[in-house]
């Protein structure tokens, strides 16, 4: 390594990957539903999609975790979006195609998918 | 591109690894591949948390589960449980009110909430073994910045703004050493770190190395620089396995990257660094011995002045910082001095690191500012003394420090207050004692330590010493006179003001201080032939009560020196000439009937 540049380049590939040590709250999350009613209606090609889908786009600021059942086990796969500073977002029987627009629209432009929505489903 | 949901952060400090840190890897690695995640979630190995006390400890991101006390048995439930359905395993969560039923955020426990993370930022935060993780966190990047942006006196009236005071134990000003060294005319000068962590009880510098190496290489080449040297030498202790591990690992990276070597980022510096290990003497922490001992010599020390800023390493001009004050320089200039000099108190700006130990519920590493109270130390961020035992001093410095008593435990820790009390900083060894502790005692344990330590090359060290350990164990054995005490006290001052270096200039600390607080402790030893602390053996006798003893044999049994006596269901009795004084008996009997005293 000869430059700046390049000690950049690798600062920022490793940054995204770092990130999701930090515990400051300025990330957005989405939260996959992953108890047993999740995981068979099909959550864990949802989550790796997502996983995915961020890791194609490099987006530093967004965190992909699980969590347990939410209630509503006939809607699953369930995946809530918390965007820092606005109400959460919930996402019902979800599909791994779904998945990329989600993350263009929601993710990266702010504009939430209305019609996967579970105020849409019900 | 890959992108792992789930970090698992293990520490492989010396301390976890000593408690299977490694075999907790080994287990998540294939819990991991048996549950097909091995690709969602990674495994990294990091440096040391500071809460060495709670170890095995594993921290789970992207929710920042922190798991104290992890055995091999609970990696699968964490595997299948938290990584494969994001259920916290809670049992194993960290928590300092067990009570309090809500999980804690972890930088609201007691043990984080006060500290301040400069030296220790990455420590348990990245993998030291992968130099991309420090680039991720801003690595290099204070190096660049000096390197491209700013000249050589820059740097130093940056460090020198930043009131950054040596982290080793004398205090003197980073700024104002750099200074002098840049300010010697000579076309070949050196940059040092004093990796050499002798004190008993301290393991700072330890933890840095292996928690974060590439931060003190960096600073180490932001000192060249700054000074003008082209090679660094960092003489660390060979009894660091890990840490000369991680160091070696990470200058190879550094060199590969061309972060160390010829031309760093195109502005025409060089600089190299070697790895010198020390062979376990603690006069090697001395700066003038270090050296020798680095030109391969036998290390004592030689007289000062000249200073090494102006002839030290192979003769030629020569700083040598510890690696705490390494670890901060490159926080100073990513962030500024100003930021740096807003922490602490007047004349001791940013934070100090502290091994805790001794008797203390929260043994580990602690990083807080300059100010923090002891109080704050040893009852929030400590947990307090284990067993409900009342607090009576703690030691700062190890061999070289003194004690402060439970009555001054409201001192705001800074280089003036402690030196105010006849205290020093020292390099951050901070052993608590509890009411168990005879001060008589502990003082001549770090006598005998600075015995064992002295080079031998100044008589005031080689002979004082000795005749002070004399002394002392006279004291304990139960044969010292008040005259023995006001002799100990002449030879203190005489070994200050005369031994060559500051490994006998200071050897007089620990007892100075405990006649100062503890006074009535060496009376006691002296005009009564009593230990109070129940500890020196000689002055101890042990007892049975015949009301209270039932005669159930127990303590008769477990003596190894065959002095107790007596029949079954009648009072036993202990033979005093026989005694060794072990106490093995006063922990067997369940009826209180035998005491010390």
């Amino acid at each position: 390594m000869k430059s700046l540049e390049e000690l950049k380049a690798i600062r920022e590939k490793m940054q995204s990957k770092v990130n999701i040590r930090k515990e400051d709250g300025d990330s957005i999350r989405v939260v996959v539903g992953m108890a047993t009613c999740g995981i068979a209606a099909g959550a864990r090609p949802v989550l790796n999609a997502f996983v995915s889908e961020v890791a194609k786009r490099n987006l530093g600021n967004v965190q992909v975790t699980q969590t347990g059942c939410i209630g509503v086990c006939r809607l699953e796969p369930i995946v809530e979006v918390y965007v820092p500073g606005q109400e959460k977002v919930t996402y019902v029987k979800m599909t791994p195609d779904k998945v990329p627009s989600i993350v263009a629209e929601h993710l990266v432009n702010g504009q939430a998918v209305t019609a996967y929505t579970i105020g849409a489903a019900e | 591109m890959e992108l792992v949901r789930s970090h698992i952060l293990c520490c492989t400090g010396t301390g976890c690894s000593s408690s299977n840190s490694l075999a907790i890897i080994e287990e998540f690695e294939r819990c991991l591949k048996a549950n097909g995640l091995e690709k969602e979630a990674k495994i990294v190995k990091t440096g040391c948390h500071g809460l060495c006390a709670k170890g095995p400890i594993v921290v789970v991101y992207p929710e920042g589960a922190f798991y104290t006390h992890v055995t091999v048995e609970d990696v699968e439930e964490i595997v299948t449980e938290h990584i494969l359905k994001g259920r916290i395993v809670k049992r194993l969560l960290f928590n300092d009110h067990p009570d309090e039923a809500a999980a804690q955020a972890l930088n609201e426990t007691d043990f984080f909430k006060k500290q301040y993370r400069i030296v220790l930022r990455n420590c348990g935060v990245i993998n030291p073994e992968d130099i991309d993780e420090y680039i991720g966190v801003d690595g290099y990047a204070a190096l660049g910045k000096v390197l491209t942006e700013m000249t050589p006196q820059q740097v130093i009236d940056e460090i020198k703004a930043s009131g950054l005071r040596g982290r080793g134990g004398a205090g003197f000003s980073t700024g104002l050493k750099w200074q002098f060294a840049a300010n010697s005319v000579n076309d070949v000068k050196y940059v040092c770190c004093n990796a050499d962590e002798g004190d008993p009880g301290a393991f700072m510098d330890r933890s840095v190395l292996e928690g974060d190496p590439h931060a003190v290489i960096e600073a180490m080449a932001i000192a060249g620089y700054a000074i003008g040297a082209h090679q660094g030498y960092i003489y660390v202790r060979a009894e660091y396995p890990i840490a000369v591990e991680r160091l070696k690992i990470a200058i190879a990276q550094a060199k590969e990257y061309g972060l160390l070597g010829k031309n760093i980022f195109d502005s025409g510096f060089d600089f190299d660094l070697e790895i010198r290990l020390g062979s376990g003497a603690f006069v090697c922490g001395e700066e003038t011995a270090l050296m020798v001992s680095i030109e391969g010599k036998r290390g004592e020390p030689r007289n000062r002045p000249p200073y090494p800023a102006v002839k030290g390493l192979f003769g030629k001009p020569t700083i040598l910082n510890n690696v705490e004050t390494l670890a901060s320089i490159t926080w100073i200039i990513n962030h500024g001095a100003e930021e740096y000099a807003k922490l602490g108190t007047e004349k001791s700006k940013g934070t100090k690191v502290f091994a805790l130990g001794g008797k203390i519920n929260n043994t580990g590493l602690v990083e807080i500012p300059m100010g923090t109270t002891l109080r704050e130390v040893v009852e929030e961020i400590g947990g307090g003394v284990p067993n409900g035992k009342k607090f009576k001093a703690a030691q700062l410095g190890g061999p070289s420090g003194a004690c402060i008593p439970a009555s001054l435990i409201d001192t705001e820790i800074d280089y003036d207050n402690l030196t105010a009390i006849g205290a020093m900083m020292g390099s951050g060894g901070l052993i608590v004692v509890d009411e168990d502790t005879c001060m008589v005692d502990i003082a001549k344990f770090f006598l005998q330590f600075t015995v064992d330590e002295s080079c031998g090359k100044c008589s005031p060290c080689r002979i004082g010493i000795r005749r002070m350990y004399e002394i002392m164990e006279k004291i304990t054995g139960g044969t010292g006179t008040m005259e023995d005490l006001e002799l100990l006290e002449e030879l203190c001052y005489h070994l200050k003001n005369n031994a060559l270096c500051a490994l006998g200039q200071t050897a007089p600390n620990p007892v100075l201080s405990t006649l100062r607080f503890f006074k009535d402790e060496y009376i006691a030893h002296v005009v009564d032939k009593r230990c109070p602390a129940g500890v020196c053996k000689n002055l101890v006798s042990y007892s049975i009560d015949p009301d209270k003893c039932k005669g159930c044999t127990a303590c008769a049994r477990v003596c190894p020196a065959g002095a107790i006596t007596g029949s079954v269901k009648q009072p036993h009795k202990i033979d005093p000439a026989k005694c060794i004084k072990c106490g093995s008996c006063i922990e067997k009997c369940k009826f209180g009937a035998i005491s010390k005293g």
